[in-house]
């Protein structure tokens, strides 16, 4: 499909980094503040569409998008699957242990004067969880524009 | 007397609901489709702060995602495959 004029690509490459970083934020603090795994991940992929909207779909690879979509549900399950190794499914093994991935322990209410602090280290398959989330909505959400978008064109380009 | 804080946020509230209904008649009565779709981003981006009012945070980022940015995406693709001008 045709590029767009100058003033949405010029528009579209300065949001660009600001709306990223505020969806890896919302990813990254899913479980400290509201948003997740699904709410980060569709900011930045309506990133993605407003990136292909101004600048076309050639260059995109849907075998790749494909296959971090699934690699992220796969994640997803097998973190699920893992707490049955401490005996129940979806158990939050990570957190509070010796692993070290989000593994601090959520502190309590007393050594702090707000009650929603708590540092980012936390949550454990909560927050491993949320990053699959993440990179599966973003392959989702970008291939369905994708694919709504060489449809739409395949009168006019050939596919 | 009428506490200023709470008529603020009532009047707030009411300007957003009534922008709701207004948009969405703008949705149905655009005969030009490309306005009829902005018209709708702008009826979700009122949705979403329907809900930040409500109290519900979550749901008001998942709206503005979704409902402003990427429905306009995809409806804008199929109207380029398509004709702009409504029929009637």
């Amino acid at each position: 499909m045709e590029r767009m004029s100058p003033v949405v690509r010029t528009v579209v490459k300065i949001a660009f980094a600001p709306m990223f970083a505020f969806g890896a934020y919302i990813i990254l603090h899913g479980h400290l503040t509201p948003g997740g795994g699904f709410q980060g991940g569709a900011i930045i992929g309506s990133l993605m569409a407003l990136y292909l909207v101004a600048f076309g779909a050639t260059a995109w690879k849907k075998k790749l998008l494909s296959g971090l979509e699934s690699g992220g549900l796969l994640v997803f399950i097998g973190t699920g699957i893992l707490g049955l190794v401490s005996g129940l499914m979806f158990y939050n093994f990570l957190a509070d242990s010796d692993i070290p991935i989000f593994n601090e322990a959520v502190p309590t209410m007393l050594g702090y004067t707000h009650s929603n602090w708590a540092p980012l280290w936390t949550g454990g398959t909560i927050s491993v969880m949320n990053l699959a989330v993440g990179i599966e909505v973003i392959a989702g959400l970008t291939l369905i524009v994708i694919t709504m978008g060489l449809f739409a064109f395949e009168g006019k380009e050939g596919g | 007397m009428v506490e200023w804080t709470t008529f603020l946020y009532d009047a707030t509230h009411l300007m957003v609901l009534i922008g709701i209904v207004a948009s969405a008649l703008m949705v149905v009565k655009f005969k030009d489709l490309i306005s009829a779709t902005i018209a709708l981003a702008a009826c979700s981006l009122l949705v979403s702060l329907e809900f930040l009012i409500l109290q519900a945070p979550d749901v008001a980022i998942a709206e503005a995602a979704v409902g402003a940015v990427l429905t306009t995406a995809i409806f804008i693709f199929a109207i380029k495959g398509s004709r702009r001008r409504e029929e009637y």
